[in-house]
């Protein structure tokens, strides 16, 4: 589904040069539930950023479900990520000026779709979250937990295969964390669809299928 | 697409209260401004009160003479120009001739009042229509007899007569000189220099006998009236080809420019034909609209590119869910444009508010204003126009931000 080939990383500033990521090599088959651990700053953030064609790495190749992706331009690497992939972010990133559903309908504003169409779906992948009774609030009159909810409906409104998520439980209590880590897993399961997920947490990565480590940009497991 | 554009665009606006303030203020003041500016600039060029003929009548303001030395004497012309050189024309039926309101003081019971006069000919009276709230004008055998009569306007008359009925028969004295009213006459605005005054004379009661200087220049001006509206193109050929054969005056001078123009034309007449007064004031205009739109232009501009990172999440997430940098460019003007459009709308209603104002307050005396619905129409594709404008550097800005860094800060 996902193979990462030589990935290299290399943050230039006017004084300092960062190895982010030195040599990846990784695959991900489709249906998996990969999570990524190791200390901060050892590049996590990166490889996710890169998996998901929001940076382009130093070196190395990537294809996503058998399609190389270092020749698209910036419109089709718009609607490569539009109907493959899904992103979930520690922050939630929210549009807090847009209503929940608006913000859930978000990436389907860029497909060719209907306003109804465009309700329906997005209504249903709030039911999913449970979250239905809460469409019309704003981001801002939500808890945490409730936020991460919608950042996920969104991330699945479109129905895409793979789903990449920033440390998704970060700023919860682990009683949110642990909901959040459910509806991830029930996707996982029923529908599916390929997870890679960043997090600090032991005991989320023990859920998943897979854990890799990085360590100073290297895989180390 | 575009009502979420809308959406997200009010919502943004109502966040941002101040900012929208400061932008909508300054769309909508310099809209008002050139709203207000343009209705008065109709009234001076567009109210025709009481020369309704102007379709058909060409002036002659001025005479330039060109000397060897490249120098000019310029100004108005002689009355012996008019009723000598004009009068030889074929295809003027009317020739009016006066000159500018001069002024003067009188006193009613002892107090001192300030009255503008001038002098006219009969034949501007058949140009001119007036409207005669009582009495006429005076008539050429009047005029050739020298009778000493006057029409005056309704303003002087109530400030020189006081709230009476009638006044023709009356004496109004000025210059210890006695006119005996025979017409009083509905005020004309004071931007209409060529047929504004107080009080009108015949031009044969003057102490100065106008008719004897044979020169050319002068202080009178004409208005050469044509059958018809087709006749005035020959009018103005004619008139021209008689200047071309005119003798020069003395041997320094080298060439004579006068010109019979259409009314607008010639209110903004410089004398110099190298210097033409039209495009002059286009210029002039132009440069002034330029730069008064520009000005909050410049200001969307700069708050524009400041929004850039408090929208970054926005920008960031849109990304990453699927907006090409050109999907945001688009979304972000039409933000832009919608906000200016609104700047615009409420600039119209304040222009409406102004000129309603202005108009109940009397300001300036005999002037009604009215919007120019060509310059509400322009104005409104100004603001359309600026939109897109300052939207596009910012917006472009905007898309090119890096999705990983947009998501980064905050
Ligand atoms: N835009 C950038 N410019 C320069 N260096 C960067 C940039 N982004 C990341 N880095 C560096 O690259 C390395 C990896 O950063 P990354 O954000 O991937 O870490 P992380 O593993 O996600 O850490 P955390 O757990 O704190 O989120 C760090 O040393 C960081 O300082
Ligand atoms: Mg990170």
């Amino acid at each position: 589904m996902i193979r990462l080939q030589n990935i290299e990383k290399v943050y230039r500033t006017d004084t300092i040069e960062t190895l982010a990521l030195n040599s990846i090599n990784l695959d991900v088959a489709r249906g998996e539930f990969l999570s990524i651990m190791g200390p901060s700053g050892c590049g996590k953030s990166t490889l996710l950023n890169i998996i998901g064609l929001l940076d382009l790495p130093s070196k190395g190749a990537i294809s996503i479900s058998d399609q190389k992706t270092d020749h698209l331009s910036d419109k089709q690497l718009a609607q490569f990520r539009n109907k493959k992939l899904g992103f979930i972010f520690q922050s939630y990133h929210l549009i807090n000026d847009l209503q929940v559903l608006d913000n859930v309908e978000l990436p389907l504003l860029y497909r060719n779709t209907t306003a109804k169409e465009r309700k329906m779906l997005a209504t249903e992948a709030l039911e999913k979250v449970g979250l239905a009774n809460r469409i019309k609030h704003f981001p801002t009159q939500l808890s945490g937990g409730q936020r991460q909810r919608v950042a996920i409906a969104r991330a699945i409104v479109g129905r895409p295969e793979i789903i990449l998520a920033d440390e998704p439980t970060g700023n919860l209590d682990s009683a949110m964390g642990n909901e959040i880590m459910d509806i991830l897993i029930s996707l996982n399961r029923n529908e599916g669809t390929t997870i890679v997920m960043v997090t600090h947490d032991e005991n989320m990565a023990h859920k998943t299928h897979r854990l890799v480590r990085l360590f100073d940009g290297s895989q180390v497991q | 697409m575009l009502k979420n554009y809308f959406k997200i665009a009010i919502a943004v606006l109502r966040r941002r209260k101040f900012f929208t303030f400061i932008s909508l203020f300054g769309i909508s003041f310099t809209l008002t401004i050139l709203l207000v500016l343009t209705s008065f600039l109709d009234k001076i060029v567009g109210d025709s009160y009481p020369d309704h003929k102007r379709d058909r009548s060409l002036y002659v303001s001025r005479m330039s003479e060109i000397r060897k030395d490249n120098g000019i004497n310029s100004g108005p012309l002689s009355f012996y120009f008019f009723d000598h050189y004009a009068r030889s024309l074929k295809t003027p039926v009317k020739i009016g001739i006066t000159n500018g309101a001069n002024n003067t003081n009188t006193y009613v019971n002892n107090k001192k009042i300030t009255v503008n006069y001038k002098y006219t000919n009969a034949d501007y009276w058949d140009i001119m229509e007036y409207d005669f709230v009582e009495g006429k004008a005076f008539t050429k055998q009047q005029i050739d007899r020298g009778d000493k009569v006057t029409v005056i306007s309704e303003d002087i008359k109530k400030e020189y007569f006081g709230d009476v009925p009638s006044v023709v028969g009356k004496y109004f004295e000025a210059d210890n000189i006695k006119y005996r009213v025979i017409g009083v006459v509905k005020n004309v605005p004071v931007t209409s220099y060529m047929t504004y005054s107080d009080i009108y004379l015949p031009y044969t009661v003057a102490k100065s006998d106008f008719t004897k200087d044979k020169g050319y220049s002068g202080v009178f001006f004409g208005i050469l009236l044509a059958n018809s509206k087709a006749d005035v193109p020959r009018m103005q050929a004619e008139f021209q080809s008689m200047i071309q054969r005119l003798p020069m005056e003395r041997k320094e001078f080298i060439k004579i420019a006068c010109h019979a123009s259409p009314y607008i034309v010639s209110y903004v007449d410089t004398g110099d034909d190298n210097r033409s007064g039209v495009t002059m004031v286009l210029t002039a205009v132009g440069i002034f609209v330029l730069l008064v739109m520009l000005l909050p232009a410049l200001n969307l501009v700069n708050i524009n590119i400041t929004r850039i990172m408090e929208r970054s999440s926005e920008i960031g997430v849109r990304k990453a869910f699927g907006a090409s940098s050109n999907t945001l460019v688009y979304q972000f003007i039409v933000e832009n444009i919608i906000l200016t459009l609104l700047g615009g709308v409420i600039g119209v209603v304040l222009s409406f508010i102004a000129i309603g104002v202005i108009n109940s307050a009397h300001l300036i005396p005999n002037l009604v204003l009215s919007i120019n619905f060509t310059v509400l129409f322009i104005g409104l594709l100004i603001c359309f126009f600026f939109g897109l404008l300052s939207g596009v550097y910012p917006a472009w800005r905007m898309s090119k931000l890096n999705v990983v860094t947009a998501l980064k800060a905050q």
